[in-house]
């Protein structure tokens, strides 16, 4: 206890103790710091060369960062136990929502508190797994076929409210995260092979349920040459632009497509694909390797983990941030559809960021928490 | 560890947890390098190929936003048309000294300091070659003082834009509706290709209900642009196609009538034309002025209409539910000559109330001492309750809420606006579903003179009243004539009126009735007969906004207006040959007779006059 009191104390940078007292894991913290960098970079050629946009960008930034730190704080104990109550007031929320949607008859994510309007759907995305987690804990793993399909079950709630929101995107990330739960929890195989399965069988049926422009969207991935004054407008201009950038790309403020509002959605959604076209290859490939270092040490803090809640929560917020550039960017070079994910940590506009640093703010809490500390 | 199923195995745990970690890690890998793989085949192998695509992504297509249909009345008088309007707008990068220019602008146009602040937050937002408005909806004289001094002013320009105007205000405010900026949720429901040019929707009414017909088919253009994608030139064209013209079945003279008509009252006036199904009046009071709409109403004025007592922005017509009263007792009556439970001169004696046996409960009529012996045309003719309040319970509620369905109660009469509502047409089912109580017997009496659960809308008696004029022919309203497009024009309401399979001598035994009711010696709206050359049925009614106790008197003098008795009436004429059938309702107008009767016969006068050879000699 004392010598590692003294070797905090002695740590040559002031700064970085300054972070572990803060709770901050820094190897995270710095992996994380890269990537919002060079957001401001990509978001300032994006964006149209624009200040303001930078300012509001790293003002969230900033909230969303002092949200890490409080949450890092908490005793994942207390998380813990607040796991159920913190789904029921996300599940109530939705339900809300969906009232005063069908008030307002149209799409509704959004709840207006008056001083704020927020989506309870965003929140859902750290509920659920945590949910799930708390759950599972509190059983023998792996999981028993009961067990999976009071888990499932738990979290089908919320994933058909936002589902029927429409926000597919955000389902199918809270839908992941309660998922990878289950398979950290040790899901049998032979499951999940039958689950895959029966999800092909059922493709049909969600078809019938999916919305027009859902569908658009679906057929327009299949055959975006279809509609390209339409619909597949989007993919179309987006795989221009990131070919065009070739291996070098055109470098920085280059990109002709997001400047001559060819590409749509260029500082949001598709901002990867500004990116490609003016960093190339070699900076999609970076930026890759850039997220993949921040996911090992995500990984890398919950195979430290020792408490079984811990641990499933820890492994599922590091495979739900994958999942979230892995959507974005196959969505935006044209693998997957287009579901409305912004690419981590990059994308312009507040509300995704948050509930990620707050996600990292809870990994750093289970890190932090779990081991011996300086006070 | 003990748990509730079974036993936790730390060991177990952590080592399938490791073994999905490094699974999980695998996945990931793998998923990476096939995003790699596709970016490798992208920027490598398709480069070249994507590069051309790029320099020659030169075309832009720019929207060309079609011009909405106008909508007119039936005598082809304009209700919502389209207006120019001009605005100053600048070419930043043109300008030299942009706030000089501000200054000198603001000098000569009188332009508020926010307008230029908002000029200049857009202004950066825009790219310095983009038209960026600084001064909306210019007066002729302001275009007038700058077009005088415009040589000076490079880069600074008026354009003309087309807006939607309400010429007549808030007479139709309720029927032509109003078209207001797109929202975000209707922005998705909209096909996008056509509105990609567009930025104002029909919201409510006429403007609401046929957006589609009105909008029209945007066009394009293919323009080239240069690397800085500044326009260079146009490379084809694809014209729009404005919206189809929309010629109502109302008439501006009639709504006049009604709504002048209603001035001292809130309340509704419909007229339907009989033969046809089309509505000649839609009339809610207070309306209110559509115009500020267009162009974005400010959140005070909305406040100012939404809070108001008078609740301007609803629609009583289409959406005001009434007990509909006495006006109910023509259908009423109908109902139990074709049940075959009395017939039309069959007595009955009124004491002036009506007791069921063993009770002591007093249902009373209008008339405190009651209209002694009456018949079923009398009982209509002077509108007597305890002669209904005893149909009705020889009736029994399940019959009459059969017979009244068939008219159109509790249900939508299928009028072409958004936004109609149900009414309410009580029955055993409803009640137990509803209010999870079972009926009373004193319901169904209340039920009989139109008061209790019952509602009706105003579109609806009307509707009702165009029925039995038509000997029993349902007719669904319409508000729209003919849409008229480019190449086609399409007539609505073309329809075979439905059969309700009446007894004819028991439809003109009731219309009769309501004859007397306007021209019989003691008839209930005696004063409609003067001075007219025809014959119009009616019946008044009064819909109770609170019920009076037992043995209290209602006086309507000492009461507060807000507390005072709906006036209704509905009418059909001439009875010789029916054309019209109107339903008016005052809001707090204590008596049919005197105060909804009378707007009744002036809207029929003045259609009968509009019409050719209308005059009907008695």
């Amino acid at each position: 206890m004392k010598d590692n009191r003294a070797e905090a104390f002695d740590s040559p940078s002031l700064l970085g103790n300054l972070l572990r007292r803060l709770h901050v894991d820094i190897p995270l913290f710095l992996g994380l710091l890269m990537i919002g960098g060079l957001s401001f970079v990509i978001l300032y050629s994006a964006g149209g060369q624009e200040m303001q946009v930078l300012i509001r960008h790293a003002s969230r930034m900033g909230f969303a960062i002092a949200l890490m730190i409080l949450l890092a704080h908490i005793n994942p104990k207390q998380l813990q136990t607040l796991s159920p109550l913190f789904f029921a007031g996300c599940v109530l929320l939705l339900i809300a929502v969906a009232v005063m949607g069908q008030i307002g008859k149209g799409a509704q994510r959004w709840l207006d508190l008056g001083v704020f309007r927020f989506q309870p759907s965003e929140f859902t995305k750290l509920s659920a797994p945590m949910m799930v987690a708390w759950y599972l804990a509190e059983q023998s793993l792996p999981p028993k076929a009961k067990h999976v399909g009071i888990a499932g079950a738990l979290l089908l709630v919320p994933v058909l409210l936002i589902a029927k929101q429409p926000d597919l995107g955000t389902a199918i990330l809270v839908a992941s995260s309660g998922a990878a739960v289950l398979f950290f929890a040790g899901l049998s195989w032979w499951f999940m092979a039958g689950c895959g399965v029966i999800g092909v069988a059922l493709l049909p049926v969600l078809w019938h349920f999916m919305h027009d422009y859902q569908k658009k969207r679906v057929l327009t991935f299949i055959n975006p040459e279809a509609d390209p004054m339409g619909a597949g407008y989007h993919i179309i201009q987006s795989k221009i632009a990131i070919g065009s950038g070739g291996i070098n790309g055109r470098g920085w403020l280059g990109s002709s497509q997001a400047e001559l509002d060819f590409l749509p959605e260029s500082s949001t959604d598709f901002i990867f694909a500004v990116f490609a076209e003016e960093f190339g290859l070699f900076g999609c490939v970076s930026l890759l390797v850039l997220y993949l270092l921040v996911i090992m040490r995500c990984f890398y803090i919950a195979v430290q983990a020792h408490d079984t809640f811990n641990r499933l929560l820890a492994g599922s917020l590091s495979f739900t941030f994958f999942v979230y550039v892995f959507v974005n960017i196959g969505m935006v070079i044209g693998v997957l559809p287009v579901v409305g994910v912004p690419l981590p940590l990059v994308s312009y506009g507040g509300t995704s960021m948050v509930t990620l640093m707050a996600g990292f703010g809870i990994l750093m809490s289970i890190h932090t928490h779990g081991k011996k500390h300086p006070v | 560890m003990d748990t509730r199923f079974g036993y936790k195995d730390p060991l177990l745990e952590g080592r399938i947890f490791l073994s999905r970690v490094v699974a999980a890690f695998v996945l990931i890998i793998v998923l990476m390098l096939g995003l790699v793989v596709r970016l490798i085949y992208l920027q490598i192998v398709g480069h070249e190929h994507y590069a051309t695509l790029s320099k020659d992504n030169r075309i832009k297509i720019a929207p060309l936003p079609p011009t909405r249909g106008i909508i007119y009345d039936r005598q082809g008088r304009m209700l919502a048309q389209n207006l120019p309007t001009y605005t100053l707008e600048l070419i930043p990068e043109r300008i030299e000294q942009i706030d000089q220019t501000l200054k000198d602008l603001q000098q000569l146009l009188n332009i508020s300091d926010e307008k230029i602040e908002l000029f200049n937050k857009q202004r950066k937002r825009n790219k310095a070659f983009t038209p960026t408005p600084l001064l909306q909806n210019l007066t002729e004289d302001e275009v007038a003082k700058f077009s005088v001094v415009r040589p000076y002013f490079p880069g600074v320009d008026v354009y003309v834009r087309l807006e939607r105007r309400y010429p007549y205000g808030e007479l139709a405010s309720h029927v032509v509706g109003y078209v207001a900026r797109i929202s975000e949720q209707e922005l998705k429901a909209l096909p996008a290709d056509e509105y990609r040019g567009t930025d104002h929707v029909g919201k409510i009414g006429i403007e609401k209900t046929y957006e589609a017909e009105l909008h029209g088919t945007a066009g394009y253009e293919e323009i080239e642009t240069n690397a800085q994608a500044r326009a260079i030139h146009t490379v084809s064209t694809t014209d729009p196609i404005a919206g189809a013209n929309i010629y109502l079945t109302l008439d501006v003279d009639l709504q006049k009538v009604a709504y002048e008509g209603l001035r001292d009252y809130n309340g509704a006036a419909v007229a339907i034309d009989i033969k046809t199904g089309g509505v000649l009046v839609f009339a809610s009071r207070p309306g209110f002025d559509p115009n500020p709409f267009v162009s974005g109403i400010s959140a005070k004025e909305y406040k100012a209409l939404q809070d108001s007592d008078d609740q301007p922005l609803y629609n009583r017509a289409l959406r005001g539910q009434y007990p509909p009263g006495s006006t109910a007792k023509p259908f009423l009556g109908l109902a139990a000559l074709e049940y075959g439970v009395t017939d039309f001169n069959h007595p009955l004696f009124c004491p002036g109330y009506y007791r069921l046996p063993n009770s002591e409960h007093k249902y009373r009529d209008w008339k405190k001492w009651g209209h002694g012996s009456v018949n079923m045309n009398e009982a209509i003719m002077q509108s007597c309750d305890v002669y209904f309040y005893d149909l009705a319970m020889a009736m029994g509620i399940d019959k009459m809420h059969d017979f009244m369905d068939k008219f159109g109660f509790g249900r939508k009469t299928g009028i072409d606006l958004v936004g109609e509502v149900d009414g309410l047409l009580p029955s055993r089912e409803w009640k137990k579903r509803f209010r999870k109580h079972a009926w009373f017997p004193g319901e169904t009496i209340i039920t009989g003179i139109g008061q209790g659960y019952m509602q009706a809308t105003p579109v609806q008696l009307a509707k009702a009243t165009a029925t039995l004029a038509n000997n029993g022919r349902e007719i669904t309203p319409h508000l729209v004539e003919k849409v008229v497009g480019k190449d086609s024009t399409d007539y609505i309401g073309d329809q075979e009126p439905k059969s309700l399979g009446l007894n004819k001598q028991n439809v003109e035994n009731i219309i009769t009735a309501m004859t007397n009711v306007v021209h019989g010696p003691r008839g209930t709206a005696g004063s409609l007969a003067k001075g007219i050359h025809y014959h119009i049925a009616g019946k008044t009614g009064t819909a109770q906004v609170f019920s009076v106790k037992q043995e209290e008197k209602y006086n309507e003098d000492a009461i507060d207006f807000k507390m005072r008795d709906h006036a209704l009436f509905v009418a059909l004429a001439p009875v010789e040959d029916p054309q019209i059938a109107v339903a008016v309702i005052a809001e707090h107008g204590g008596h049919g007779g005197t105060v909804a009767a009378p707007i009744a016969g002036d809207i029929i006068e003045a259609y009968l006059k509009s019409q050719k050879g209308g005059h009907h000699e008695r």
